[in-house]
């Protein structure tokens, strides 16, 4: 029983466009992610990254096609999807303390009205001490580094206690000895069959980084384990050439003002 | 006794803006606010004509309503039209408020609201319309008590909510990914805006809500890290504009919401200058210390 | 209806002031203000517009008369400052600036307010007409006055158009007008003093409150008629006008009205027009244009069904009954039949009785769609490497968009091919 769960796979993007202003910048998006595995997304600047990984969560609608997390639609699961968005999404001068932020992690699970208690204080307190940052609890937001507000999000999001996790650029502005911390963390989640799906930019680190690789350019180049699709034929495909063609009909939909998709 | 009662007045809407001014300022909101204030005016002239009085529910409803109304035109404006925010925002509530100051001047003899009054208020007369029950006690003037139930309630609101309201307005994206909608909590805060606003209205106009909902919270937002404290600070700083603007009314003999609206300003220039945490003063003292401790 | 002939006679030489003043007043506030629209600072010039109040009373007061050159010169140094102290908070504390521009128009209109009623209450019987600033009221313009607004009307006009290069860079590209070496901060400057020469004599007309409406309304409405910024200025400054107008004849036939919010309905009257109806970029037009689009997709729908029934008999030309079209792709029945109509008035298809068939354009058209449909496919499938079992609805929507120049580029680029990635055949000429 337990065998035949885990063999369900922890994503399911089928046949997925997303469209801004009706311009697509992802084209039919297909792909399926086994659990528990740390995979990466990369692909060129404008390439629909975090656009992927927001429609995948609902938080961007689909033109086109379905999402399936575990084999089920996004609502039915969203309290075992975790997000770690841009560190600059946010604004850090927010009025707010470390352990503030950390324990957003439990409001999903606590409900309205509910307030956070002592066990989700432990719990945040724990992801802490795993990202290191045990001693910045009471720190207020506005008086981290780079490397520190990035550990504050990854704890965040450790004290979801989800199963499938996804990060936007986890690694940008962070120092080295944060990386290497932050990849490990990443290690040990895998290891527990969560499944880590990592928006990120430095490809030197892939093969080391990463069990799958996802490339991405506006539509799908290759996705599967990185030993078999990190080669340099996908590398050439996935910041080469630009189709210049699509990016014309993209505009083109968005210029004429074109329905996605024809009404059925 | 009568000062007693406009200052208990004022310091009630002065703290009921400042709790929602906090998070107004925080989700760089503050314009909506401002445009929020101004165009609840047509609402309450319209509830006053169906409803013929200033202080009923309908009125609150109504006004709430175009509060409401006014945060969807300028978002309709701004993703259906694709006109700019700021000109949405702009644009919305100049012709809003210009519609509800032509309709106090059509209906000038059955609306009992002026021009003036709309922009800064009578909180001198607060203590004229007092409440007395059927035994003849004097229990004090209306306006505490309706100011006193919108502030228990924004209060309620706030404290019940705080979790959502807060995760809302620093992450919205991780809000929605855990199944929060921003957009809900968007428009109860907005609602929540509009009701205090609409109650504020006739103690202090249009201009002096604005000031209340932004000055206090931006002094409380140079002093603390902590949106609880904040809050309370902004709440406090609003108390204290609202006593000594009192008092500077009286001596200079002028508008009581004016001056309540300046000492705001002064108390949020004295922050800017002397806060201890990011003061300009103290960030001077700071970087002093900074470029001299090589040195040691 | 006596007075409006009355008033358009301009036979008065008191109305021929107020319209000449208060057009004026409208008309340059809107052209300064869409360079504020421009920069995206509408909220700016709102503040600007708060804040002149407390400097109006302070000219006031130091004077002791309605002096004009008193009351500009304090509004001008109030406005400054509020700028000023906007710029100050936002670059040197971790305030936003909405919350800055918020909080100074609110403190700066509240002491306005507080110095109002005190001069209110100081029994100096020269001040009465200054509450006239708060909504405005264009019939108060009389002579001296009206001298020194139009030449402060005119001279906001001759600067805008020596600077108007300028200014145009400036709000377009700021970056490049600093890499070319523009005196960035200068223009900026002279912009700025502008927009407060402009409030200053605006609020005349419409009042503090409302003086945000006539500079930015009338360039938000004017942005949705044209793409080149001249003709912009030029539309808000006539929309500017119109609205003056319509203020001083309110004015003048109800002087119990408050002129400024009259003005302000009338112009946002004009700007809700614009955003509507204004050809291309108004929302009707757009709905509009969405239901062309689905009317030709709904006739290509059509056209492509009888082809690809012909492309099974290789008979492109046979007639058939209306089920034999739905049964190859579904239709409406009632739909159906009307657009076949459509479609023989256009010249597409021929019918005898109740049996429809292909013209030689007709055939033409369907058979593009149908090329451009597979040459899709193909595309999608061999060069984004995307299943063809998913490639199918995408086509069905770009076979009725791909212009001419694309399809050829589609067709080069695959080298055309022969099959679709379903082995049907890729019809050419």
């Amino acid at each position: 029983m337990e065998k035949e769960i885990s063999l369900v796979p922890a994503l399911e993007v089928h046949d997925v466009t997303v469209a801004f202003d009706r311009k697509p910048v992802l084209w039919n998006i297909d792909l399926t992610l086994p659990q528990g595995k740390l995979v990466g997304i990369i692909g060129p600047n404008g390439a629909g990254k975090s656009t992927l990984i927001k429609a995948v969560m609902g938080l961007l609608p689909l033109s086109s096609g379905y999402v399936k997390l575990f084999d089920k639609p996004i609502d039915d699961v969203r309290k075992r999807i975790s997000y770690v968005p841009q560190r600059e999404s946010v604004d850090w001068d927010f009025p707010a303390s470390v352990l503030d932020i950390v324990l957003m992690g439990r409001y999903g699970k606590l409900g309205l009205f509910k307030r956070p208690r002592k066990a989700d204080i432990d719990v945040a307190m724990d992801c802490l001490r795993k990202v290191g940052m045990e001693s910045f609890v009471n720190r207020q937001i506005s008086q981290l580094s780079g490397g520190q507000q990035q550990r504050t999000f990854l704890a965040r999001a450790l004290a979801q206690q989800a199963d499938i996790y996804f990060m936007d650029e986890p690694f940008a502005g962070v120092d080295a000895a944060t990386e290497k911390a932050i990849i490990n963390l990443l290690r040990s989640m895998t290891d527990q069959k969560k499944t880590v799906i990592v928006v990120h930019h430095d490809l030197q680190s892939v093969p080391q980084y990463f069990d799958y690789v996802i490339m991405l350019n506006t539509r799908l180049v290759a996705y599967g384990p990185t030993e078999s699709v990190f080669t340099q034929e996908n590398l050439t495909g996935t910041y080469g050439g630009k189709l210049t063609l699509l990016t014309d009909v993209g505009d083109l939909i968005r210029r004429e003002g074109f329905p996605n998709r024809e009404a059925k | 006794m009568n000062d007693i009662y406009i200052i208990i007045t004022a310091s009630l809407v002065a703290t009921t803006c400042g709790l929602l001014g906090c998070f107004l300022i925080l989700r760089k909101m503050a314009m909506v606010g401002d445009a929020i204030s101004h165009a609840v005016l047509p609402g309450i002239v319209l509830a006053f004509l169906f409803s013929g009085s200033r202080d009923s529910v309908t009125m609150l409803l109504g006004a709430g309503l175009i509060g409401i109304l006014t945060t969807f035109l300028i978002e309709f404006f701004h993703k259906k039209a694709r006109l700019q925010t700021d000109a949405s925002i702009g644009v919305t509530f100049t012709w809003l408020f210009a519609v509800g100051v032509v309709l106090i001047s059509l209906f000038a003899g059955k609306v009992d609201l002026d021009q003036d009054c709309v922009l800064y208020g009578e909180i001198a007369y607060v203590p004229l319309d007092i409440i007395i029950l059927d035994n003849g006690t004097n229990i004090g003037p209306k306006a505490i008590y309706v100011m006193g139930t919108i502030f228990l309630l924004i209060l309620v609101f706030i404290i019940a909510f705080y979790k959502e309201l807060f995760l809302t307005t620093f992450d919205p994206a991780f809000a929605n990914a855990i199944g929060i909608s921003t957009a809900l909590w968007h428009y109860l805060l907005m609602s929540a805006v509009s009701a205090t606003t609409v109650a504020s209205f006739e103690s202090v106009g249009a201009i002096l809500v604005v000031a209340l909902l932004i000055a206090p919270a931006a002094t409380a937002y140079l002093i603390t890290d902590n949106l609880k404290w904040m809050m309370v600070i902004a709440a406090i700083s609003g108390i204290i504009s609202s006593i000594t603007g009192y008092y500077l009314a009286v001596w200079l003999d002028g508008s009581i919401a004016g001056a309540i609206a300046t000492c705001a300003g002064i108390l949020f220039g004295l922050t800017l200058v002397f806060s201890p945490t990011h003061g300009l003063v103290f960030k001077k003292i700071n970087a002093l210390e900074v470029s001299t401790k090589p040195s040691n | 209806m006596n007075s409006l002939f009355e008033f358009f006679s301009f036979s008065d030489p008191n109305i021929r002031f107020v319209v000449i003043g208060s057009v004026l007043l409208t008309a340059s506030s809107a052209i300064v203000g869409s360079f504020t629209f421009l920069n995206k600072k509408s909220l700016v010039g709102d503040a600007i517009a708060h804040a002149v109040l407390p400097g109006i009373c302070l000219g006031f007061m130091l004077s002791g008369t309605k002096n004009p050159v008193f009351l500009i010169g304090g509004a001008f140094i109030t406005g400054w400052i509020s700028l000023v102290l906007v710029e100050y908070i936002t670059s040197k504390t971790r305030i936003k600036e909405d919350t800055a521009i918020g909080l100074i128009l609110s403190v700066f209109f509240g002491i306005g307010i507080l110095l109002l009623t005190v001069i209110q209450k100081s029994g100096n019987a020269a001040q009465s007409g200054l509450d006239h600033f708060l909504f405005g009221k264009a019939a108060s313009l009389v002579g001296d006055d009206l001298y020194t607004f139009a030449a402060v009307a005119i001279a906001l006009l001759i600067a805008v158009f020596l600077f108007f290069k300028e200014f145009t860079l400036l709000a377009f590209d700021k970056d490049y007008a600093r890499a070319i070496g523009l005196p960035v901060k200068r223009i900026e400057l002279i912009l700025t003093s502008l927009i407060v020469l402009a409030v200053v004599i605006g609020i005349q007309a419409v009042g503090v409150v409302l003086m945000a409406a006539i500079l930015i309304t009338p360039a938000a409405a004017a942005r949705f008629w044209t793409d080149r910024v001249r003709i912009m200025i030029l539309l808000a400054s006539v929309f500017g006008a119109i609205s003056g107008l319509a203020g001083a004849y309110i004015s003048y036939t109800a002087p119990q009205m408050p002129t400024g919010p009259w003005i302000v309905i009338v112009i946002s009257m004009i700007a809700f027009v614009s955003f509507f109806f204004a050809p291309r970029r108004g929302v009707v037009s757009r709905l509009l244009r969405q239901y062309t689009i689905r009317r030709t997709i709904n006739d290509e729908n059509i056209l492509k069904a009888l082809y690809q029934l012909g492309e099974e008999n290789k008979n492109f030309f046979i007639q058939r009954y209306p089920d034999e079209i739905i049964r190859k792709r579904k239709f409406e029945k009632d739909n159906l039949l009307k657009v076949l109509k459509r479609l023989r008035a256009q010249g597409y298809v021929e019918s005898s009785g109740n049996l429809w068939g292909l013209t030689e354009e007709g055939k033409t058209r369907g058979q593009r769609v149908v090329k451009i449909h597979r040459l899709w496919e193909m595309y999608l499938t061999t060069q984004l490497h995307i299943a063809p079992d998913h490639v199918h609805e995408d086509a069905d929507t770009i076979e009725h968009l791909l212009t001419p120049e694309l399809e050829a580029e589609l067709e080069r680029l695959l080298d055309y091919p022969k099959q679709d990635p379903h082995r049907s055949e890729i019809p050419y000429k």
